[in-house]
Parts: structure tokens; C-alpha cells; sequence
């Protein structure tokens, strides 16, 4: 203390550390650089043609666009949209997307989970391989043959257990439903969904679940854990934020998913949370189904649908990195 | 394997040495015994019939050569030895007179009897001190009626209470190195374990902190049986009772001599444990 009173000179300010890098660093860097800025430049690009093509609507209808659920296009003679007439808003899609999505998560979510610790720690070698093979075929397969898949084998199928789920469980407002009509659901969607992310988070909380300190494994079992109770108490630690941002990714992936929920669903313009009921919607399987017969204006507007969902999957990240962020320090 | 299974002499030994055990300390009738243990990695034969019996309330040291195999076989003592995929174990280890390795044995049970601290601290990072020196009541599933007495009985058998009595739900990685590997002691502690094996616990840690963990073991071994490996030949004189010397000659390590750490330290039989503990090799 009384060194730093009388000679503050002679305390140095921090140097600041350079190193030279040699050649074959510098041409390294350079290639991993653009490698890394190429994709965010790409995404920007998108970012801004969904902005300018989608301006005019999002202009015309305000905030309207994201709380309407009308979609009526009216024109005038020369072609142009008559926007004093012309309602676009996609409420019931947005709503439809979360719904969905949120679906898949929740029965996606568990079984990638036990499926994983099974395979981490209880499947025999041989049964473990195999596992996995199909498992990543699995996350190879088109979407529009989970769709199809969806369409006829679990379609009959699933309106068992959403009769089941109405049955027992009506009186949640989710389960409730004034006219059965229990196909194409959003239900059945998200079951569709599900399966089809259940591949990545369980890929994911596999791989994060293997990179559990061995060290740390050993100690609970030396000190007379049961296998459950040694993963209770340091695998599930160890790999909860990791499973959160499968879970998110997954998320992602279901939100984004077009074709296997155009398949399903049927895409009704109205705000539905009953997800056990024949109607619903998703922005992308909206954008297919509106894309082929739409006029320049319309298309306009199916752009501006598109950046909305954009911005809704970048907050949905963030707050899942907040989450992972959160979650991390414990336990790693 | 049977052909191998015991070697008498080596048996007969500590058999005399118990004898000279110095007076007070107390048997409480109760064993460890490795009979004729061998163990291979991948079919690679690595112990070669290792037959030595631990009594209650003695420090045993095993001390050797690096690469002798003297972790090896203490975790067949406590069956982690089988958790290394392509590990393979013969020969019998007996606790109180039965076969752990026997059929039908819960091997949880056999861990919670024979505890273990290893080399490296590995206290759990999401477990707060507290916690940590209680996992392993809720990893066995186990019921204690106290719990902060408990708490602070093996905190204070670890020489770690005074240190943290006022910060128990700190994290147990915020303790430094030495800290935390008493509070890895503590834990054991905690399952009430007959027999406690140590695998260099002191290899990474300061003096200070290897003096305080051998005061610990002294006091631990009153009610409890110690297997200790250390390459400290300072450190295996003054905590343990015996000393088993253990030795490969390129092939499989066998063990060449158990004795009364003085009499293994002051006139050992074999000229080999001699140049060891005298530090003309290894
Ligand atoms: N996981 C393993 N896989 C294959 N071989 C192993 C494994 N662990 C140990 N070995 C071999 O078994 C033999 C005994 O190893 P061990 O770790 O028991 O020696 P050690 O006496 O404890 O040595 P150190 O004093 O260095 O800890 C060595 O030859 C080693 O190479
Ligand atoms: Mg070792």
C-alpha cells in the first residue's frame, strides 16, 4: 500500500501483448474468417431481400399484420393490390407455429432425453451401434415422408389418444373442444414434428451426456451410487444446459418446418389454441400453400410473413441462449 | 488361475507381522482379504496373483514402481476395476469372509464398505461443500437421522471443519486443491465405509495440506481398515502399519514383499525392495 502511495510512477501501464503471426497462420486466419463471415453475410442478405420485399405490406397493415388473422387479397383492375380493402395478418399462423412447435418440444424433449441416457449408459455395444445408425438416418429423412407418414399411419392413430386426451384432461382449455373434428390437428402436427427432431436433441444429449467427467463417474459409483442415482446426481448436472440447447435447436427446427406440417395440418385463418381440433396453422406451411397462386402483391406479403417468422426464430434463440447461459455454470 | 491362487508366504508374513502390531490399536474382527488377484487390460496380464489380507484399524501402504499395478489392484478391492472396458479380474477379494465378486453380490453394497479417495480431487461441482460430504447418502439411497451432526463428524475426522464450518454451502470447487481433497475424505466418510482405499491422495497437493491428510488418516485408523498407494517413502513410514512392496519385471506385477513398514524400511528381505525403498532405482 505504501509502495503504490509514494512512488506511483513507477507502476507500469499494462503492455499489450502482439505476437507475429507466421505466414501459413495469416493465410489460415484469412480463409477461416471469410469461412465464418460468409454464412452471417448470406443470412444478412436474406434478411434484407425478406425486408425490402415484405416493406409495403408491413407498411400498409402495421401492426395489424401480426395481430389480424385475415387474409383477404382484393386488386384493382391493372393488377396492383388495393390496400384499402386487402387485410393480411397472420395471428392465427404465428400462434399456430408457437402451438406446434411447443407440441413437438414437449413430447420430443423427454424421449430424446431417456433415449440418450439409455444409449450413454445402459444399451449393450452392438444394440448401441445400431441405435445410432437409425437414429441418424433418421434425421436424414425427407420431411415429406414424415409427413405422409404422419398423414396415414398416424393420423387414425392419433385421434385415439387426442379422444383419450380430451376425455381425461377436457376441462384444461388446451384439451377442450366444441365440435369434433379431431383430424389434422395441430395436435397431430406437433406429433409429427416430435419425431421428426427427436434424431438432433437425442444426437446432441448423447454427445454432451459422453463427455461427462469420467473422474466424476467414479466417484459416485465408489461411494455406492446406483446407476440411476450416479446420473441423477452427475450426468444430468453435467449436461442440462447442453440438453436445453438441443431442445432449442430442435425448437427451431419445428417452428421452421414446412412441408411434413402442410401435409398434416389443416390451415384455417383463425386463431385456434385448442390444439386438439382439425384447424390451425404455421407460417412456413402457409408461405407453401399460398406461394404457387399468389400475385406480385400477395408474394410481397408472403415476404414479409417470412421475416416475421425470421425474427420470431431469432428471439426464440436468444432467450434459449439466455436459458443455456443460465443453466451452464452449475454443475460443469 | 487356481494354481496361482495364493502364495503362502507372503500370507504367513503378515500373519507374524500382526502380531507385533503395537498395542491399543483395536481389531474390530473384521477383514479384507485379495486372494491369488490377477487382472488383465484387453487380455494384457498386468497383476500376477496377489494375495494379501488387510486387518482393521491398520494403514497398509503398497508402494512400487510406476506402472506396477498398484492401482490396479486396489480397485479390484472395491470392483472399479471392472468399469474399464476389457478389464478382467481372477482371484477372490473377501470382505468379511465373502467373496465380492460372487454372483448375486450388490456392488453397491461392496462400495459403500470398501470407499474410496482417488488421485485427483473430484469433489461435484453442482454440490455445494454440504452437499458434497453428504452425496453419498442420497446416492445410495441411505437414511440418516442427523444430518448436520454427521455433517460435521466427518468434516472434523477429515481435519476440514475448521476450515469451512462457516462456508458449507459454498461451492466445493471454490476450496482449493488440498481443501478439496479432504472434503473428497469427508464424503467417503460420510457412507461409513469399513475399509478406505486411497489412491496417491496427497500426489497433488502442497506439504501442508500431505500432513494434514496423513493426521487424518492416523485418526482414521483406529475404527477404520487403509489401503494407501504412495510413491512417498517418507509419507508410507509414518502413516502405515505394514507395507506391501510391489514390483514388475516388464511382465505382470506381482508383489515381492509385505512386512511392518520398519522392518520393510530397515532390513527388508529382498535385495530388490532394498535398492527400492532405498532409492538405488524405480
Ligand atoms: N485403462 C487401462 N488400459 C490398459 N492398460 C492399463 C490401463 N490402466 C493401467 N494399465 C496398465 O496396467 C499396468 C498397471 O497400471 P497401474 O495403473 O495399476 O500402475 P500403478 O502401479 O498404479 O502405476 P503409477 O504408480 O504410475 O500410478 C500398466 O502396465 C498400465 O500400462
Ligand atoms: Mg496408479
Amino acid at each position: 500500500m505504501t509502495l503504490l502511495e509514494n512512488k506511483p510512477a513507477d507502476i507500469p501501464a499494462p503492455r499489450e501483448i502482439t505476437t507475429k503471426p507466421r505466414v501459413s497462420d495469416k493465410i489460415f486466419r484469412g480463409v477461416v474468417t471469410a469461412g465464418g463471415l460468409s454464412s452471417l453475410v448470406i443470412l444478412g442478405f436474406i434478411l434484407i431481400f425478406l425486408a425490402y420485399q415484405g416493406y409495403d405490406v408491413l407498411k400498409a397493415q402495421g401492426f395489424g399484420f401480426i395481430t389480424g388473422s385475415a387474409w383477404n387479397v382484393f386488386t384493382d383492375e391493372s393488377g396492383n393490390i388495393d390496400y384499402t380493402q386487402t387485410k393480411f395478418g397472420i395471428a392465427a399462423m404465428l400462434i399456430g407455429t408457437i402451438l406446434c412447435a411447443t407440441i413437438a418440444v414437449v413430447i420430443a424433449v423427454p424421449i430424446s432425453v431417456l433415449t440418450a441416457l439409455y444409449l450413454s449408459f445402459y444399451a449393450p455395444a452392438t444394440v448401441k451401434k445400431f441405435m445410432i445408425a437409425i437414429i441418424d438416418l433418421m434425421a436424414a429423412f425427407p420431411s415429406v415422408l414424415f409427413g405422409i407418414w404422419g398423414f396415414f399411419v398416424l393420423m387414425p392413430s392419433a385421434e385415439y389418444w387426442a379422444k383419450l386426451l380430451h376425455k381425461y384432461l377436457g376441462f384444461l382449455p388446451f384439451f377442450d373442444m366444441q365440435v369434433p373434428v379431431y383430424t389434422r390437428s395441430p395436435f397431430i402436427a406437433g406429433v409429427v414434428l416430435a419425431i421428426m427432431i427427436i434424431p438432433i436433441v437425442t444426437s446432441i444429449s448423447r454427445e454432451i451426456f459422453g463427455q461427462t467427467p469420467l473422474d466424476r463417474i467414479q466417484a459416485a459409483y465408489a461411494l455406492g451410487a446406483t446407476r440411476w442415482s450416479m446420473i441423477k446426481a452427475v450426468v444430468i448436472p453435467y449436461g442440462r444446459s447442453g440438453v436445453v440447447g438441443g431442445a432449442m435447436l430442435g425448437l427451431g427446427r419445428a417452428m421452421g418446418e414446412t412441408v411434413a406440417v402442410y401435409t398434416v395440418l389443416n390451415i384455417v385463418y383463425q386463431i385456434n389454441w385448442q390444439v386438439l381440433l382439425g384447424a390451425g396453422g404455421n407460417v412456413a406451411s402457409m408461405i407453401l400453400l399460398k406461394f404457387g397462386e399468389a400475385g406480385t402483391g400477395e408474394i410481397k406479403a408472403l415476404m414479409a410473413a417470412g421475416l416475421v417468422l425470421f425474427l420470431l426464430t431469432l428471439v426464440v434463440n436468444s432467450i434459449a441462449d439466455l436459458i443455456v447461459k443460465s443453466t451452464g455454470a452449475k454443475g460443469r | 488361475m487356481d494354481k496361482t491362487a495364493t502364495k503362502p508366504s507372503s500370507l504367513s508374513d503378515v500373519a507374524a507381522a500382526k502380531q507385533k502390531k503395537s498395542p491399543g490399536a483395536q481389531s474390530l474382527g473384521v477383514g479384507l482379504e485379495a486372494r491369488g488377484v490377477h487382472a488383465w487390460f484387453s487380455g494384457k496380464h498386468v497383476l500376477d496373483g496377489i494375495s494379501l489380507d488387510f486387518w482393521s484399524g491398520t494403514v497398509t501402504a503398497l508402494i512400487g514402481p510406476s506402472g506396477c499395478g498398484k492401482s490396479t489392484f486396489i480397485r479390484t478391492l472395491n470392483r472399479m476395476h471392472e468399469f474399464i472396458p476389457g478389464a478382467q479380474m481372477a482371484g477372490e477379494v473377501l470382505l468379511d469372509g465373502k467373496d465380492i465378486y460372487e454372483s448375486g453380490t450388490d456392488v453397491t453394497k461392496i462400495r459403500l464398505k470398501v470407499g474410496m479417495v482417488f488421485q485427483k480431487p473430484n469433489p461435484f461441482p453442482s454440490m455445494s461443500i454440504a452437499e458434497n460430504v453428504l452425496s453419498g447418502l442420497k446416492l445410495a439411497e441411505l437414511k440418516v437421522a442427523d444430518k448436520d451432526a454427521l455433517l460435521e463428524d466427518c468434516l472434523e475426522r477429515a481435519g476440514l471443519w475448521s476450515e469451512v464450518k462457516d462456508r458449507l454451502n459454498a461451492h466445493g470447487g471454490s476450496l482449493s486443491g488440498g481443501q478439496q481433497q479432504r472434503l473428497c475424505i469427508a464424503r467417503s466418510l460420510a457412507v461409513k465405509p469399513q475399509v478406505l482405499l486411497m489412491d496417491e491422495p496427497c500426489s497433488a497437493l502442497d506439504p501442508g495440506s500431505t500432513l494434514k491428510i496423513e493426521e487424518t488418516i492416523s485418526h482414521l485408523s483406529s475404527s477404520m481398515t487403509i489401503i494407501i498407494v504412495t510413491h512417498n517413502m517418507q509419507q508410507a513410514a509414518r502413516v502405515s502399519d505394514y507395507t506391501a512392496f510391489f514390483l514388475s519385471d516388464g511382465g505382470p506385477g506381482s508383489m515381492i514383499e509385505v512386512g511392518p513398514t520398519s522392518e520393510i524400511f530397515s532390513r527388508p528381505r529382498d535385495t530388490r525392495t532394498e535398492n527400492y525403498v532405498t532409492g538405488r532405482f524405480g
